[in-house]
């Protein structure tokens, strides 16, 4: 009983118990095959296409700020290395260092606006993510004249990047979504500067009175995002032959959704990678694992709302249970 | 007058922004092991005044003068590092996060080397739930649980254990008890007086005259951004500094005003609301 109790009270329980929620009701009304889901790769793959971002964007909302940008800087990033190494025939590896330059690029734009402006976020990065898919468009036809390009990647950037695995259909962008979550998780509670984006979110001012480099890591932390972002469409580019001009509206939803689920306070200072990671599997198997059943999919979007409003509300109250939480005398 | 070292001094500090005069030649001496209550109302100049002697603002005239050397401090930060640490009246804490982070916060004691330099959870949790228990808080004793559920005298007193620890000489207190209940205030006032007998040196800044007077050892009364008063205990009575800060002359208008009422109103006095 007592280590249920101290379950509840972390950031990551509610997406934990969506999760199960989620996979019960499937069950329960969709008739599904569990082996059969877990065996799938349609709903691992998209988890790690929006995974990517979602850690790092989790780091971020932790910090108290928010950026939606990501949604313009995926197919910026694919439409980057597709132009550079499809069209102009470049090497891919200057394809894959001009999506993260731009990644990198948009990131700083955003993080110092962020730091020397009153602007709340969400308007400045509305206004990078409306910009951006204007450069896209715009910049694709003058260059290329369309609005799709092709992508003929070499077997090793293919192999690394953007290739299926196992001879199955798992793509090779779930490995690195791993390694990301971990790494992220690793700076995000175990060193001291996931303590230092904590406090930020917390309370700015002190700590900044404290001595923490408030500014540097909230630059620092918009350049993780727009980079990740890049980083999913450069993957994509390499694996699918081929980028599009998209407005990548579903995901930025999508990925501040599974954020959210995950636990992760909107005002900032209270949330865990674990939680976002759920919150990430969650959100992909309402959506990709509806296929396995026998519901209707055109009913998953009222699923993600119910789950959404469901898991901020146990959020709400595990955040309670932790701030009255008194560990029990011993003796 | 008290023969205990003088560590930090002001001498005739003006500070204006802009046109507008905020601080008016202010003169003062903060000494180790004695408390220094600020009274004043709200505007007299009391935020300016502690800014300007954490490094937040630079006085536009006069100097700063720590261990009788003069100073300019160049931040927030430079003042913390020659000792003078502030604690605001939420006490700069986290309430989402742990006591331990809470305490550390900036200062994490790591373990590990390299690139795997890891927070020591453990170690921190032990020195602050410590340190805050020989301040005599006695009921923080898990160094995990979150801020957010302390109360505000509990929260208060982990602010100044921290400022204690990592070395503060001058302890600069912004209004500890406005916003705390009887019980609370008297639990943050004991630790004062810890701090006081550690020989740091206190500058409690309040507009309650009650809290003053059960730890100052001397008193500097701030009206319009000058000192308009500064004595050592026992030199004044409660109802001269409260006239005192209320500007002297307002406390018997008001009074008079009072009188005027009741005059023309039969001697009635002015109706008050009753209590709930």
């Amino acid at each position: 009983m007592d280590s249920v109790a101290t379950l509840l009270r972390r950031p990551a329980a509610a997406s934990i118990l969506s999760l199960i929620g989620v996979l019960a009701f499937y069950v329960i009304f969709g008739g599904v095959d569990l082996g059969q889901l877990f065996g799938a790769a349609s709903w691992v793959n998209y988890a790690a296409r929006i995974g990517i971002v979602a850690v790092a964007l989790g780091l971020l909302m932790i910090s108290g700020e928010i950026d939606i940008s990501i949604g313009a800087m995926i197919p910026a990033g694919a439409m980057t290395t597709a132009i550079i190494s499809g069209y102009f025939e470049l090497p891919i590896i200057l394809g894959i260092i001009g999506a993260l330059t731009v990644g990198v690029l948009v990131g700083l734009f955003n993080g110092i606006l962020a730091v020397r402006t009153s602007v709340p976020t969400l308007i400045i990065t509305l206004g990078t993510l409306v910009a951006m898919q204007g450069i896209v468009l715009a910049g694709s036809k003058l260059l290329t004249g369309a609005a799709s390009v092709p992508l003929q990647a070499p077997q090793w950037a293919k192999t690394v990047f953007g290739d299926l695995m196992f001879g199955g259909n798992h793509q090779v962008v779930i490995i690195w979504w791993i390694i990301i979550a971990a790494v992220f998780w690793f700076i995000m509670h175990q060193t001291k500067y996931g303590n230092w984006i904590f406090a930020i979110g917390g309370d700015k001012v002190s700590a900044r009175n404290a001595g923490i480099p408030v500014d540097r890591i909230t630059i620092l932390l918009f350049v993780g995002t727009a980079t990740a972002a890049s980083f999913v469409g450069m993957c994509h580019a390499i694996l699918f032959n081929s980028a599009q001009v998209s407005g990548g509206m579903n995901d930025i939803f999508n990925i501040v959704v599974s954020v959210v689920v995950g636990g992760v306070l909107l005002t900032g200072g209270f949330g865990s990678i674990v939680g976002v990671f759920v919150g990430t599997i969650t959100f992909a198997i309402v959506v990709k694992g509806i296929d396995f059943t026998d519901i209707d999919r055109n009913w998953a979007n009222l699923i993600i709302g119910v789950m959404l409003l469901v898991a901020v509300g146990m959020n709400v109250t595990f955040r309670k249970k932790a701030l009255t939480a008194v560990k029990k005398k011993k003796g | 007058m008290s023969d205990k070292k003088v560590v930090l001094e002001l001498k005739n500090v003006d500070k204006s922004f802009g046109p507008i005069d905020v601080l008016h030649e202010i003169s003062l001496k903060v000494r180790e092991g004695e408390v220094l209550c600020l009274l004043g109302d709200n505007g007299a100049g009391k935020s300016t005044l502690i800014k300007t002697l954490a490094g937040v603002h630079n006085a536009t005239r006069g100097e700063i003068l720590v261990d009788g050397e003069p100073v300019i401090f160049s931040g927030p930060r430079d003042a913390q590092d020659r000792g003078i640490a502030t604690v605001h009246q939420f006490g700069g804490t986290y309430p989402l996060m742990s006591v331990g982070r809470n305490f550390f916060m900036g200062q994490e004691p790591t373990k590990g080397f390299g690139p795997f330099k890891v927070y020591d959870r453990k170690k921190a949790n032990k020195i602050a739930v410590e340190e805050v228990q020989k301040m005599g808080i006695t009921r923080i004793d898990d160094g995990d649980r979150l801020v957010g559920g302390l109360s505000g005298g509990e929260r208060q007193s982990l602010a100044i254990a921290r400022a204690v620890y990592f070395g503060a000489r001058v302890l600069i207190l912004d209004e500890p008890t406005a916003a705390l209940g009887v019980k609370q205030a008297a639990h943050v006032l004991r630790i004062v007086n810890e701090a006081k007998k550690r020989g740091l040196a206190v500058i409690f800044i309040t507009h309650q005259v009650m809290h003053a007077m059960t730890v100052g050892d001397h008193f500097a009364v701030l009206i319009r951004g000058a000192i308009a008063a500064d004595f050592r205990k026992g030199e004044k009575t409660r109802e001269e500094i409260t006239d005192l800060m209320a500007g002297g002359q307002n406390m018997a208008d008001l009074e008079q005003e009072i009188e005027g009422y009741m005059e023309a109103h039969d001697g009635h006095p002015p109706k008050v609301e009753p209590a709930e």
